[in-house]
């Protein structure tokens, strides 16, 4: 494989890794703030449980997207930096409110409520913003003037994908994010929060996926080479909606385990991050070689091959140091009954 | 109209300026709470886990805004600075990617010390906090090899606006990385330490001498002086070879922090005044003869070059002599708070200290957070006009994207909107769970 394509490819995989973790992140903290009202359920509980260790990790991803972008194609980050400056400060500015907010709601415990919808409403705009990222690299609303890459936001937010991406990131944020929840709070034993968070998922699932669908319709007009390229992979894209029907079916049929309990939210995680997966491979895919299309391909924006191989040793040592680290970290924290099953405070 | 570059210098100084106090803290932080633990695991005495315990829950509230304020910095450099990250990402980009795992290591056993101390052993906490501390360090240590490499750049050839040869890990371990990596964590350790003691002394104050509350802090005072002293004597050490470096590879900033003007041996040391362009002296400063070619390269007869020997356009501003004297000032004067502290409290065996030394203790934290705010004012402007030495400038390295006043404006009010709810929540959260109840409940526990 050419060091483009490796380098893309580790790009890519950060960029799912981040949303996958975003998503449950943001939503996650979007969830906490809608049932604070309803103590019984228990269902703010579980979702600050699983908030409140991992947020600071998950930022720590959008970090390493950004650096590998610049580290591993930086004259592609000339032209990103350029053209997200306003987009890009929108996200600063929300994450910043957001991260803080979640940190002072835990602390400053008589002003819970407040506090907690202030980070659970800036949060939940985050994924939509965050996405737009990607109907800007089509290259429909950059102007140059002079030479120079101008975003149009005239024309960014009077295009109708830019819309159908930003609700299918919504609707999948919060997908993702009840069907995690739920597993969580199988696993920690709250039938009540459970129930709560089986019944977001099977609603938002099919919502998710219909916003996909508005994606593709969108798609086929504005952005007509991506939409072609992206349709050459038809059997893929179906399998992806296989999994998606796994998913749902396992929120449905009664537990392996124990019959008398409705749903394998394990089984659905999985399957649907598998759905995930394997659409965005296609429209990764589809997007190659452009990172902006249709001046900047991963050829033309790829950085020095010794800073590359430089930057590689740094991922293999790198990975290999911390994997031990995220592993007692997953078994602290999502694994470890002591921690999941403590009385509810 | 303010121009493009200005506001675009406004806005990310104002975001490093913001990020710093946090970072710093962050940095300092850890080793304190680190020490409180040992100490712990050394005496027994409870008073220690109180402290680590308190500290650790400031650390997590400034945390919070910390780490968002340094996604911020970050991100921000790709958008102000995309002609500056172009050429870092191609030619420097180890820094910013090592500085990501420590960045993990961080959180990871953050979260691991603050949500699971309960669930594992006590020298599994105490690995924890050690590697949140290193993580911490490794970050600033990376994050300023950036700041050193713009100051000494290495490791490619540049010719005709293109890099040939290009070495990142030559670029990594440029001439500077070292000593300007040593000089911001040890000052990052002082102020950790004096940030602790000016808190210690106000409480100490604000209780009754000899009561419970009193002791605890005193304590607290203690460790934070001895800390506090030996890092503020490193740091001093060490910013006398960062001077020595300038001399070698910088040598119009260190002409411009010491408002030098004609290269000459036995050059003189101006010591505060204000640097006039004008009649090219230092206005109302006291001149030591001699002494700054003896500072620059350990000889009276060391020639250092003056400003004149630059075409004007690449002098740096010459305001930065202020910044540098502030600096040093203040560092010198935080070795004495602490040396005099340790004297009276440890050799004099004093049983209390006098109410205008409190005073003195409770202004130690403020000043040197304002002495690494004048540190990195200077060493960031005192580069001007360039933002990579003699390679790139500041000006060609600014976005082409206008309108920059209005994110200003936006940045400035979520940092001041941070600003107040930090203090807030802080106080708050600390009013509530007072240190009576703290020491009460873990002597109960023992």
């Amino acid at each position: 494989m050419a060091n483009e394509l490796i380098a893309i490819t580790i790009l890519w995989g950060f960029v799912f890794i981040y949303s996958i973790m975003a998503t449950m992140d943001f939503g996650a903290g979007f969830w906490s703030m809608i049932y604070l009202n309803r103590e019984k359920t228990k269902a703010t509980n579980i979702a600050n449980r699983y908030l409140s260790p991992t947020w600071e990790v998950t930022n720590t991803f959008i970090v390493a997207l950004v650096v590998a972008v610049y580290s591993l194609f930086p004259k592609a980050a000339y032209t990103l930096g350029t053209i997200l400056l306003i987009p890009g400060s929108l996200i600063l500015l929300l994450l910043a409110i957001r991260s803080a907010f979640l940190v002072f709601s835990n602390i400053a415990t008589e002003y819970k409520k407040p506090l907690t919808y202030v980070s659970g409403i800036t949060g939940i705009l985050i994924p939509g913003l965050l996405i737009s990222v990607l109907p800007i690299s089509h290259g429909a609303f950059i102007d140059y003037r002079g030479g120079h890459p101008v975003l149009s936001l005239q024309k960014l937010f009077t295009s109708p994908s830019e819309y159908a991406f930003i609700g299918f990131a919504i609707s999948s944020t919060l997908f993702l994010s009840s069907l995690l929840l739920a597993d969580y709070s199988k696993t920690s034993r709250e039938m009540d929060a459970y129930k709560v968070y089986l019944r977001d998922g099977k609603i938002l699932g099919p919502l998710s996926v219909l916003m996909a669908f508005v994606i593709m319709l969108t798609l086929k007009t504005e952005t007509p080479w991506l939409y072609t390229r992206m349709m050459e992979e038809l059997p893929l894209l179906l399998t992806s909606l296989g999994f998606f029907l796994i998913g749902g079916l396992a929120l449905f049929l009664p537990s392996y385990a124990d019959k008398n309990i409705q749903g394998m939210p394990r089984i659905a995680v999985i399957a649907v991050t598998v759905q995930y997966f394997i659409a965005s491979y296609v429209y990764g895919k589809a997007h190659l070689p452009y990172i902006v299309y249709p001046n900047i391909t991963i050829q033309s924006g790829f950085t020095d091959p010794n800073s590359f191989m430089a930057v590689f040793a740094t991922y293999i040592v790198g990975f290999a140091i911390l994997f031990p680290g995220f592993i007692y970290f997953w078994s602290l924290f999502m694994h470890d009954k002591r921690y999941l099953r403590q009385k509810s405070r | 109209m303010m121009d493009n570059l200005l506001i675009a210098r406004s806005l990310f100084g104002m975001t490093m300026a913001f990020h710093i106090i946090f970072a710093t803290i962050g940095v300092g932080l850890p080793l304190m709470i680190l020490t409180a633990e040992l100490l712990y695991q050394k005496t027994k005495d409870t008073d220690y886990v109180v402290m680590a315990k308190r500290w650790t829950k400031t650390f997590a509230v400034l945390l919070g805004v910390g780490i968002p304020s340094g996604t911020i910095a970050g991100v921000q450099l790709s958008l102000l600075w995309p002609g500056f990250m172009e050429t870092i990402g191609r030619v420097m980009p180890l820094p910013f990617q090592i500085e990501i795992y420590a960045f993990f290591i961080e959180a990871l056993f953050m979260s691991i010390y603050v949500y699971a101390a309960e669930r594992i052993a006590p020298w599994m906490r105490i690995i924890s906090l050690t590697l949140v501390a290193l993580g911490a360090l490794a970050s600033a240590v990376l994050i300023t090899n950036v700041h050193a490499f713009q100051g000494t750049p290495a490791g490619f050839r540049y010719e005709n606006g293109k890099f040939f040869d290009i070495n990142p890990w030559e670029a990594f371990f440029n001439p500077s990385f070292f000593v300007t990596a040593g000089h911001v964590a040890l000052s990052a350790y002082v102020v950790g330490a004096f940030v602790v003691a000016s808190v210690a002394a106000f409480k100490m104050m604000k209780n009754k001498h000899g009561s419970r509350v009193y002791l605890f802090h005193q304590k607290a005072l203690v460790v934070s002086l001895v800390l506090g002293g030996i890092f503020s004597l490193l740091t001093a050490v060490n910013g006398h070879e960062s001077a020595q470096y300038l001399h070698e590879y910088q040598p119009e900033k260190l002409a411009a922090a010491e408002g030098l003007f004609e290269t000459q041996s036995h050059a003189p040391l101006a010591i505060g005044g204000i640097t006039d362009r004008e009649t090219q002296s230092v206005k109302g400063a006291i001149e030591i003869p001699w002494v700054l070619s003896f500072l620059a390269g350990n000889s009276f007869d060391t020639v250092v070059v003056g400003l004149n020997d630059f075409p004007e356009e690449l002098w740096p501003p010459l305001f930065i002599h202020t910044l540098f004297n502030a600096m040093v000032g203040i560092g010198s004067l935080l070795i004495l708070i602490a040396l005099l502290g340790i004297v009276w409290k440890k050799l004099l065996k004093k049983d209390r200290f006098p109410r205008w030394f409190l005073w003195v203790l409770v202004l130690s934290g403020p000043l040197a957070v304002i002495a690494i705010e004048c540190g990195w004012i200077f060493a960031c402007s005192g580069r001007q006009p360039w933002v990579i030495y003699r390679v790139l400038a500041t000006a060609d390295s600014v976005t082409s994207a206008t309108n920059l006043g209005v994110l200003f404006l936006a940045f400035f009010s979520v940092y001041v909107l941070l600003s107040i709810t930090v203090v807030v929540v802080l106080r708050y959260f600390f009013r509530k769970h007072t240190e009576l109840d703290d020491l009460q409940k873990a002597e109960s526990r023992a």
